[in-house]
């Protein structure tokens, strides 16, 4: 998922926010376009020249690198120069916790009709009274299957048999890689009680000695290079690296995995919630939803528009196919509130150990 | 009167920018260590020491360690890069000099991050160096360049030791010649007479390109993050998860003070060893 990082986070990309903030200053003065934030290559390039086209709204995009980065932006600002923002689920709640995203009218978003209804009832936000899903999928393992045979548990890859020691990665968002371990030791992901944090602990850094690096934005060129044969990747991520190599395959390891949903919001400073609603609601859209799912090749939680893809697409990207009632049987990860404090410690322990 | 006018003017930009850019951001930073974190993140303005008291775990201080370690190591390798270097580039003819002088910083022409990623390519298992060692039969494993603390090494040393190359450089050509000759003119070998004469009219530009190197390295966050492969937690590390990933602002707040103190103590430091320096240099 993007996550906490775009689908093609790149340097180039830095530059490429350095001018969309300057877009932004000089564009402040209109009142009647709404700016978007979004991870860089995580919308179909032209998806704003056709809403603009289609509603008359101008739309400007500005890019994030992570979520952390847009988050530090809004809480620090407001909200104000933002009107919609792409953020994975935890955020938007903490978003809305903090009183800075505006509740969504279902009346002016009618296409939320074309989501599954799983995708109504998410345990971040049920009944979506201030996010729309966007896309959403599951954290897994990437590997070679021309190399190794197909990993089954979270194990395999923090206790590495020994041809693959050195030759595996983890993300290295805090959330996801402490998840890893969650999974592995059958405790919640939003667990954060002293004794399981250290039983996360222990095991990963255990995990650190055979890992080639942490890694949440390069990883599945590491598998086209060569470099690595497994890593922890969200599945969106590894269809990219599947596009580039048919034998890289996905799994999903026993233990199971986190739903993750990356969310559209609304923030409250904007001036614009009208516009803003059209745009949420042109995303929700049939053909938009065909055109985003088959061009940033991750699912979305849009029926209409998942149901009408190519076949092809799926047999070539088989976890395109995944269905919305095995996602849901996942554990979403929620904001941490009082417990990040001990969260955010344990895994600055993990990121010291030698 | 008319001088004293002429100065505030004249020092006015300057001294504009750095309030702006330098001193209130730093007394923002300073504010935040005081408070505490919201909830959600944020801030919520109850004042409080706790972040100070949490700084002070030994966790952190073992990364403020390390990190020291790492940056000293790359600022040792760097001067006995540079030194040598600069003083070629003195020794070559004048009209050369120049030219030589645009070679040591044509890497800043590029990108920072651009750089680093090269240096992926090149260490990387199936990179270039490697290729060429096991093609050359020097050995028949790849060898584990990246993302260790060697790398995270080399990329400080390769980023920072141009600016320490153009510091002994310009202390190298303050050197009176005559000493030199002097020193040889009564006999002293080449190397007494580098290491009675010459270093010690230059440590002052060693100190400065020194201090340069290690206050860059130790809170550099990129370097350790794309070569160290995320595995090698520096300072600046982990400073940047608290502001963006544990979105607990104070804490890093009072992590960035510890920081900046360190900082400034060295700074400090140097400034006093270069007077004393310039001050023995006049007395003699």
């Amino acid at each position: 998922m993007t996550t906490s990082d775009a689908p093609r986070r790149t340097f180039a990309h830095l530059t490429a926010s350095t001018a969309c903030a300057l877009a932004l200053l000089a564009g402040a003065a209109h009142a009647d376009k709404i700016v978007i934030s979004n991870w860089d290559g995580y919308m179909p390039p032209d998806l704003l020249e056709k809403f603009t086209a289609e509603t008359g709204i101008e739309a400007e995009l500005s890019v994030h690198a992570t979520n952390e980065e847009i988050m530090g932006k809004v809480v620090a600002g407001g909200g104000k120069g933002y009107d919609v923002l792409f953020v994975s689920s935890p955020f938007a709640e903490a978003l809305h916790n903090l009183g800075l995203v505006a509740d969504i009218d279902h009346t002016k978003v009618p296409n939320v009709a074309n989501l599954y209804p799983e995708a109504t009832e998410l345990a971040h936000d049920p009944g979506n009274a201030y996010s729309m899903p966007y896309a959403w999928g599951t954290t897994g393992l990437c590997y070679r299957a021309d190399r190794m045979e197909e990993p089954t548990s979270w194990m395999d890859l923090l206790a590495p048999a020994d041809d693959l020691k050195g030759k595996v990665t983890m993300l290295s968002t805090d959330r996801w890689l402490m998840g890893a371990a969650a999974l592995a030791l059958g405790k919640s992901l939003n667990d954060t009680s002293t004794g399981t944090l250290t039983e996360e602990e222990e095991l990963l850094i255990k995990a650190k000695k055979d890992l080639l690096a942490y890694d949440d934005s390069t990883f599945y060129l590491k598998l086209v290079s060569g470099e690595a044969t497994m890593v922890q990747a969200w599945d969106g991520w590894c269809n990219y690296g599947i596009a580039e190599n048919a034998e890289i395959k996905y799994t999903i390891p026993k233990e199971g995995s986190d739903l993750w949903v990356d969310t559209i919001v609304i923030t409250k400073a904007s001036e614009n919630k009208d516009a803003a609603m059209k745009f949420v609601d042109y995303v929700l859209g049939q053909d938009t939803g065909v055109w985003v799912a088959s061009n940033i090749l991750y699912k979305t939680p849009n029926k209409a528009a998942m149901e009408a893809l190519d076949p092809a697409l799926i047999e070539s990207f088989p976890n395109m196919g995944m269905k919305p009632e095995e996602l849901i049987k996942y554990e979403q990860l929620r904001d941490l509130g009082k417990g990040q404090k001990e969260f955010a410690r344990t895994v600055t322990q993990i990121m010291a150990a030698q | 009167m008319r001088n004293t006018l002429k100065s505030v003017i004249l020092l006015a930009p300057g001294l504009g920018w750095l309030a702006l850019f330098m001193v209130i951001p730093c007394a923002l930073i300073f504010t935040y260590a005081f408070f505490e974190r919201g909830v959600y993140g944020g801030i919520d303005y109850i004042f409080t020491v706790e972040n100070f008291q949490r700084a002070a775990d030994p966790l952190y201080l073992g990364i403020f360690l390390r990190s020291a370690k790492i940056a000293g190591l790359a600022t040792l390798f760097a001067i006995l890069l540079a030194y040598p270097a600069a003083y070629a580039i003195t020794r070559a003819p004048q009209r050369y000099q120049t030219a030589l002088l645009i070679f040591v910083i044509l890497p800043f022409w590029s990108n920072y991050l651009i750089r680093t990623y090269a240096w992926i390519v090149m260490l990387n298992r199936e990179g270039l160096i490697n290729q060429s060692l096991v093609g050359l039969g020097v050995t028949s494993e790849p060898l584990p360049l990246l993302y260790n603390n060697f790398a995270v090494i080399v990329g400080l040393v390769y980023n920072y030791t141009p600016f320490v190359v153009l510091a002994i450089y310009s202390s190298l050509n303050r050197i009176n010649r005559e000493t030199i000759e002097a020193s040889e003119d009564l006999g002293a070998p080449g190397f007494t007479t580098f290491r009675r004469v010459i270093l010690p009219q230059t440590i002052t530009g060693v100190a400065a390109g020194g201090v340069f190197v290690f206050v860059l390295s130790i809170g550099n966050f990129i370097t350790p993050d794309l070569l160290g492969g995320g595995r090698l937690q520096m300072v600046g590390n982990l400073i940047y998860d608290q502001f963006l990933s544990a979105r607990d602002w104070p804490f890093g707040a009072a992590l960035s003070m510890f920081l900046i103190a360190v900082m400034m103590a060295l700074l400090f430091t140097q400034a006093v060893l270069t007077n004393r320096a310039a001050g023995e240099g006049r007395a003699s």
